[in-house]
C-alpha cells in the first residue's frame, strides 16, 4: 500500500502557559470550527498507518509533552504527559524501584500516549494484562477542543460508565489523549530468561500449558519463533549469534520468570526446564547467566521486526487465534505461497498472538492477492481477530468486518458521529470507509 | 595438563551502580550478581583448550561469601570439571587474592593459571600479575590470542598494547590474564547444567591454605563521579554562537 504524502502542516505542541494541554485544546478547537482534519502523533512505531496522514490533515505531534506530572511511590502510580518515550519512564521507574506493566520491541521511540491510543501489548501482557486493567486515568482533548480530566488514580470507581475505555484503543478517532496515570508494579529483583529450542509446535503449546502450571507465580513472558524468524535474525542484524549452535531447531522458546527471591526463582525454573527437558518437550537450551545474556536472547525475539524491513518488502498480520490452531496459518500460507516468498511466524504464545509475516523481495499485487483476503478469512473461521494489538488504523479499517459484527461497527460508527461529528480526528482510520463517509 | 581458572563475583555489568550512602562502598543488597565479565572470557579460554585436546582438566575456583557458590555453578555450568570455593567474608584485596591463588596453585599443580585482566567492580588489575611474581612463574597479561604448543610447553600470547600487537612466548607453567577480544564466551546450555548439578566444589578457608588475610589498603571513601549537567537544545546560529561566547567562553 502507498500511502500519499501530501500533508502540508506539522504542529508540536509547545509548553503554553499554565497546562501543557491547552495548546492541543486550542488547536483541535480551531480545526474543528473550520473543519480541519488532524492526525495525532506519537513515536510513529505504530505498523498498520495510524499516524499516518492521507491527504491534507493538520499532524500534532506529541514529543513536546514529555513531563512526568507525578509519582506516588506507596500506590505506585504514574501520571505522565502522553508524550513521554516508554523507554525514559520504564528507566524513571526503574530509579523508583517500579516497572512499566508494558514492554515492547519499540520501547526507545514509542510514546505512552500513542501506547494507550492503541492500547499496545507487548510482551509482559502474559503478566500484568492489558492497558485496559493498568491505565487508571486519562486526560483527553475532544474533537471540540474540551478537555476531558477523567485522570482519576483510584483503582476502583464505579460511577457511571467508564469513559476512558473508549479512548484506550480508538487511535485517536474519538480523542487526543494528553496524560494519562497508570498503575505501576513493584520492580521485583530477581529476572531469569531461558531460550529453548523445541522440535515442534505442539511441544512450544504442551511447554506453554507446563510452565503456566508450574512457574505460574513467577512467570513473566512466554514467546516464541520459528527457525526462519530466527534465520532472518542472524543473517540480518549485526552481533547476533545462534545461542543454540551449530544446528537450527524447529522453533524456538523464550521463558522468562520475575520474582522476589534469586536463588528459588532459579532453582524453580532449572528443574522445571530439566524436567521438560527429560520430558521431550524441550530439545535443547540455554540459561541467561547474567543481564548481558538474558538482553542478548531478548534482542533476537525483539530483533524479528526490524530484520524483516531489512530483508525487503514484508506482509504484516498480527492476529489473536486459539494457541492450538495458531501455526496451521503460518503452514497453510507456506504451501499457497511456495517458494516465492518467505512466510515466518513468532509472537506471544501466552497470550494467543501471532505476527504472521510474509517477506518478498518487492512488493507484488500478485503475492498480496494469494495472501489477502485468505489470511482474514482464516482467522474469521477459526473465530480469531485479524488485529491482536497493532490495532486497525488506515490499512486494516476496511477488515473490521472480520472480527467485529455489523451490529458491534454500527454502534462504533455513531458514537464516532456523537463525539466527532465534523469527522476531523484521525479520518480515514479504524471504522471501515463504507461507514465514516456516510 | 590441569588449568586453573579464578572467577569472581561481581555486580552485574548491567546494573546501574549506586554508591552506598554512607559512602563507604557499593550498594549491593538486592543487586544482580554475575561473574565478571574477563573472568568468563578466562573460563572460556580454559575450556576451548581442554576442548582442543592440551588439557585434561579445568578448576574454577572463587573467593568470598557464601554466595560465591553460585558464580562458580555458572563455571560448572560453562564447562568448568570441578570448583573451590575459599570462604571468606571481610574484604579481599588483591595481595591477598594472590596468596591464596598461590597456595592453591600449590595445591593443584595447574601447568596454567589463568585470569580476568580485572575485575570491573575495583578495576585493580593486579591479582594476576601479583600471583605471577609469588609463584616465580612468567605472565602473559593482557591476552588476545593464546597458542599452546604441547610438545615443547611453550605458550604463545597476543597482547595488544599501545604500538600494536606483542607477542610472547612463555615456558609453562604460565600466568594468562585475558582482555575482552580473547573470545566470545559460550552460553550455559541446559544438558551442562544438569551435569554441572553432580560436579563438587570443595570449600576451603584461608586458615586451612595457611595465608593471613590482611590488608595494606583502607577505603577512604567511595563517591560518584559529578553529574553530567543536561545539555540544551538551540533555537538557531545565532543563538549558538551567542552561547559558545558567552556562557561557554570557547571562541
Amino acid at each position: 500500500m502507498s500511502f500519499r504524502m501530501r500533508t502540508g502542516f506539522f504542529l508540536q505542541t509547545r509548553t503554553g502557559c499554565g497546562s501543557t494541554t491547552g495548546p492541543v485544546s486550542r488547536v483541535l478547537k480551531y480545526c474543528n470550527s473550520r473543519s480541519l482534519a488532524v492526525v495525532p502523533q506519537g513515536g510513529n512505531t505504530g505498523l498498520v498507518g495510524g499516524s499516518v496522514p492521507v491527504f491534507d490533515e493538520v499532524i500534532i505531534n506529541m514529543a513536546s509533552m514529555k513531563n512526568v506530572v507525578s509519582f506516588d511511590k506507596v500506590s505506585g502510580i504514574l501520571v505522565c504527559e502522553a508524550g513521554c518515550i516508554l523507554e525514559n519512564l520504564i528507566s524513571f521507574l526503574d530509579n523508583q524501584g517500579f516497572v512499566m506493566p508494558l514492554d515492547l520491541g519499540a520501547k526507545g521511540s514509542c510514546q505512552i500516549g500513542g501506547n494507550v491510543s492503541t492500547n499496545a501489548g507487548g510482551l509482559r501482557l502474559v503478566r500484568y494484562g492489558s492497558l485496559h486493567g493498568n491505565v487508571l486515568g486519562i486526560e483527553v482533548v475532544l474533537a471540540n477542543g474540551d478537555v476531558l480530566d477523567m485522570l482519576g488514580t483510584l483503582r476502583k470507581d464505579n460511577t457511571g460508565y467508564d469513559l476512558k475505555h473508549l479512548f484506550i484503543g480508538s487511535e485517536g478517532s474519538l480523542g487526543i489523549i494528553t496524560k494519562v496515570s497508570i498503575l505501576t508494579p513493584p520492580k521485583l529483583s530477581s529476572v531469569n530468561l531461558a531460550f529453548l529450542a523445541c522440535k515442534d509446535y505442539s511441544s512450544c503449546q504442551k511447554l506453554l500449558l507446563e510452565a503456566k502450571r508450574r512457574l505460574g507465580e513467577v512467570l513473566s513472558a512466554f514467546e516464541f519463533l520459528d527457525n526462519q524468524s530466527l534465520d532472518l535474525v542472524l543473517n540480518h542484524l549485526e552481533g547476533v549469534r545462534n545461542p543454540l549452535p551449530p544446528s537450527m531447531h524447529n522453533f524456538y522458546a523464550l521463558i522468562e520468570t520475575t520474582g522476589s527471591d534469586e536463588s528459588y526463582d532459579k532453582e524453580k525454573l532449572e528443574a522445571f526446564l530439566l524436567r521438560s527437558m527429560e520430558g521431550g518437550l524441550i530439545s535443547d537450551g540455554v540459561l541467561a547467566q547474567d543481564i548481558n545474556q538474558a538482553s542478548s536472547f531478548w534482542r533476537i525475539r525483539e530483533g524479528v521486526a526490524e530484520a524483516l524491513m531489512k530483508a525487503g518488502a514484508v506482509y504484516k498480520y498480527d492476529l489473536s487465534l486459539p494457541v492450538e490452531k495458531m501455526y496451521n496459518l503460518v503452514e497453510e500460507m507456506r504451501i499457497r505461497l511456495g517458494d516465492s516468498s518467505k512466510v515466518i511466524g513468532y509472537g506471544h504464545l501466552g497470550d494467543g498472538n501471532l505476527h504472521l509475516n510474509i517477506s518478498t523481495p518487492q512488493y507484488d499485487d500478485m503475492i498480496l492477492a494469494q495472501i489477502e483476503p485468505f489470511v482474514y478469512e482464516w482467522t474469521s473461521k477459526h473465530r480469531g481477530s485479524i488485529s491482536a494489538e497493532h490495532g486497525l488504523g488506515l490499512m486494516k479499517a476496511n477488515k473490521i468486518f472480520y472480527s467485529k459484527s455489523r451490529e458491534s461497527v454500527q454502534l462504533m460508527a455513531s458514537i464516532k458521529k456523537l463525539m466527532d461529528p465534523n469527522g476531523i480526528l484521525n479520518p480515514y482510520k479504524v471504522l471501515p470507509h463504507s461507514l465514516s463517509y456516510s | 595438563m590441569k588449568i586453573m581458572v579464578a572467577v569472581k563475583r561481581v555486580v552485574d555489568y548491567a546494573v546501574k551502580i549506586r554508591v552506598k550512602p554512607d559512602k563507604t562502598g557499593l550498594e549491593t543488597h538486592n543487586v544482580k550478581m554475575s561473574m565478571n565479565p574477563f573472568c568468563e572470557i578466562a573460563l572460556e579460554e580454559a575450556l576451548r583448550i581442554k576442548e582442543s585436546g592440551l588439557a585434561l582438566e579445568v578448576v574454577a575456583v572463587s573467593m568470598g561469601p557464601a554466595q560465591c557458590v553460585d558464580t562458580l555453578r555458572t563455571g560448572l555450568a560453562m564447562g568448568a570439571d570441578r570448583g573451590i570455593h575459599v570462604e571468606a567474608t571481610g574484604a579481599l584485596y588483591p595481595l591477598s587474592v594472590a596468596k591464596l591463588l598461590k597456595a592453591l596453585v600449590e595445591v593443584e599443580n595447574p601447568g596454567l593459571l589463568i585470569l580476568g585482566k580485572q575485575a570491573i567492580d575495583d578495576d585493580c588489575n593486579q591479582t594476576g600479575q601479583m600471583v605471577a611474581g609469588l609463584l616465580g612463574w612468567p605472565q602473559g597479561t593482557f591476552a588476545s590470542k593464546v597458542v599452546l604448543d604441547k610438545e615443547n610447553q611453550v605458550a604463545t600470547v597476543d597482547r595488544e598494547v599501545d604500538g600494536g600487537l606483542e607477542t610472547l612466548s612463555l615456558d609453562l607453567p604460565a600466568v594468562i590474564t585475558t582482555d575482552l577480544r580473547l573470545n566470545q564466551p559460550r552460553y550455559a546450555t541446559l544438558p551442562n547444567i544438569m551435569k554441572a548439578k553432580s560436579k563438587v566444589i570443595k570449600k576451603l578457608t584461608p586458615q586451612e591454605l595457611k595465608v593471613e588475610i590482611r590488608s595494606d589498603l583502607e577505603v577512604v571513601q567511595v563517591t560518584e563521579p559529578p553529574k553530567r549537567k543536561a545539555g540544551v537544545i538551540v533555537s538557531s546560529v545565532d543563538e549558538l554562537i551567542d552561547k559558545l561566547k558567552n556562557e561557554a567562553h570557547v571562541i
